[in-house]
């Protein structure tokens, strides 16, 4: 068809096709431009980090000083054992509560399941500060003291959806048939669950585990409105810092955090590939 | 809330059955559902109703003195003597936030739209590598990145003194602590939520409609208008509403960006726990800020569902 229209075309004096369908001027150009945007403070950041002198700006010479000053600050080393202790619990409550959750959303139908959909969602829809400054004075009305405690909780329920939606997305992609095979094989439905849908969950299940713990670790705003004495968390040490102002120590610390942020979203990214194979 | 109960004999096998399905779904969905009820919904209706309360000297709750004392403050001021003027600080404020929302989302869906379209049009190889560089700044920490601009837009940072270093200017532009920072900030922030659904609804259109198109002697423009445009609209609402409802209860990036004179709602309401120290106000902003963002989500869910019957026809 195309075929036979452009040499028609062709035969046509003054008219010329406009263009190839993958070719668009100025694409290139403002992808660009994206991924320049995106990626040079990125680069900056992390450049400016082995910069030797105290100027940060200035560039004098290459140095790893700054990450041995930053990784012999006990204020940081703490701050950063108690946002691993807090996103370890979050992830591991927020997974648990989740698995259980999605097995049974995933092969139960019943009324009221949009909400209940739109229940496990709300951590997403709500802005962070409102359900934070609402924790606030949930726990301050109960007279509970805010601390690693408070945060912890407030963890757990804003990382569920996080757990939640790549366990249902592998759970949605199983054939019911291997179900219905363990059972016709005389299957308990607790052998089931061990032996068949937890093993093909597994995947969905780690790449959830492993989102919730990046949104947890990475967490500022309810942390800094939940947390208390002795809940100090790194992006809070980390927020006290730049307040002060910009340092060298400052840059190492944000590009330690960088790194171990990239790791971990790319450990999730793979786990979550078996999503297609489902 | 069924009651679990083994020691009860089975009646009938259908009555049972049921019975077991109901304790099936309070088991395994329950805790999840309780969870969030317990620690986010009436926490939120707490707030609400904290909202309708007046506060005492110190700024905290005075429980069962109901007034609207709160939500009067969005634009009156209540002067030593008691008596009420104007005041539309707190108004300024709240449209601040929008506009910076909204200039946001723009300047998101100028960038983003044509990214979206450039992965769209790369060979199927390349695509995951895209999608990945994308999101991966995304997962890098808020702080941290935000962190990166204070580097380069402040008085001594990278851009004005590579723009100094050059001649072109001589004394440092003022880039930090205001509005332009913040929505530089935030368009940083929160483009991959503009990119990934306008990128996932061009990748399902048929490029050979756009080849189709050229063929029929289309221009490029008219091809975008009436061919890519109409396609990618469900991607470019969902993520218009993804940027725009984050932007609008931000805080980190006006916080870090921003200074004290560019203070969105965010800040404001954080400000009401914090040094200003007034609950039943912090409370009735957060109820504004929620009621905000759900008209916004409403508007989506009504032009989406406009968006989908065009496409049917």
């Amino acid at each position: 068809m195309s075929v036979v229209t452009s040499t028609l075309g062709a035969l046509i004096p003054g008219r010329r096709k406009a263009g190839d369908a993958n070719h668009w001027p100025g694409l290139a150009f403002m992808a660009c431009v994206f991924f320049a945007y995106v990626y040079l403070p990125i680069a900056v950041l992390i450049a400016l980090s082995f910069n030797e002198n105290e100027l940060v700006t200035i560039w004098t010479g290459f140095s790893l000083d700054w990450y041995r000053v930053a990784l012999q600050n006990e204020d940081m080393l703490r701050a950063a054992g108690n946002s691993l202790l807090i996103a370890c619990v979050a992830s591991l409550g927020a997974t648990t509560l989740s698995t259980l959750a999605a097995v049974q959303m995933a092969r139960d139908r019943f009324k009221g399941q949009g909400a209940m959909n739109a229940l496990v969602a709300l951590p997403l829809t709500v802005p962070e500060i409102v359900t934070a400054v609402a924790s606030l004075l949930f726990f301050a009305t109960l007279g509970i003291t805010q601390g690693l405690m408070t945060v912890m909780i407030a963890h757990t329920v804003f990382c569920i959806p996080f757990a939640y939606l790549p366990i249902r997305a592998r759970l949605e992609g199983l054939d019911p048939r291997l179900f219905e095979a363990a059972s016709d094989l005389y299957a308990t439905p607790v052998q089931t669950f061990r032996r068949v849908t937890l093993p093909l969950m597994m995947p969905g299940i780690l790449s959830g585990a492993v989102l919730a713990f990046i949104i947890s670790l990475d967490d500022f705003v309810t942390t800094f409105f939940v947390g208390g004495a002795g809940s100090t968390t790194l992006p809070i040490y980390i927020f006290g810092l730049i307040r002060v102002g910009v340092s060298p120590e400052v840059n190492a610390i944000s590009s330690l955090m960088l790194v171990v942020s990239v790791v971990m979203v790319s450990i999730s990214l793979l786990l979550g590939r078996g999503h297609g194979r489902g | 809330m069924t009651n679990i109960d083994s020691t009860a004999a089975p009646v009938a096998g259908l009555d049972s059955r049921k019975r077991n399905l109901r304790r099936q779904r309070v088991l395994l969905i329950g805790p999840a559902a309780g969870a969030i009820t317990i620690f986010m919904v009436a926490p939120l209706l707490l707030m609400a109703w904290i909202s309708i309360q007046t506060r005492d000297y110190s700024g905290s709750v005075v429980w069962n003195s109901y007034s609207m004392e709160a939500y009067m403050r969005f634009i009156f001021e209540r002067n030593l003597d008691d008596t009420l003027s104007l005041n539309f600080d707190y108004l300024l404020i709240i449209w601040r936030s929008m506009w910076l929302a909204a200039i946001t989302t723009i300047l998101s869906l100028l960038v983003g739209f044509p990214t979206a379209m450039f992965m769209a049009t790369r060979p199927r190889s390349w695509r995951p590598a895209l999608v990945f560089l994308v999101t991966v700044p995304f997962w890098t920490n808020l702080l941290v990145r935000n962190y990166a601009w204070i580097l380069l837009l402040r008085d001594h940072g990278t851009i004005n003194s590579a723009l100094m270093g050059i001649g072109i200017i001589n004394e440092p532009l003022p880039l930090l602590h205001n509005s332009f920072a913040v929505s530089v900030g935030l368009t940083y922030s929160f483009l991959p939520f503009m990119v990934l659904p306008i990128y996932s609804s061009l990748e399902k259109l048929d490029m050979r409609q756009v080849e189709a198109s050229f063929d029929l002697y289309a221009t490029r423009l008219q091809t975008l208008r009436r061919i890519i445009l109409p396609s990618a609209m469900p991607g470019i609402i969902a993520g218009s509403i993804l940027v725009f409802v984050p932007c609008l209860g931000s805080y980190v990036t006006p916080e870090l960006l921003g200074g004290g004179k560019t203070m969105m709602v965010g800040n404001l309401i954080g400000l009401q726990f914090g040094a200003a120290r007034n609950w039943p106000f912090g409370a009735a902003l957060g109820f504004g800020l929620l009621a905000m963002v759900l008209l916004a989500m409403t508007f989506y869910a009504l032009k989406s569902g406009k968006s989908k019957q065009g496409i049917s026809l």
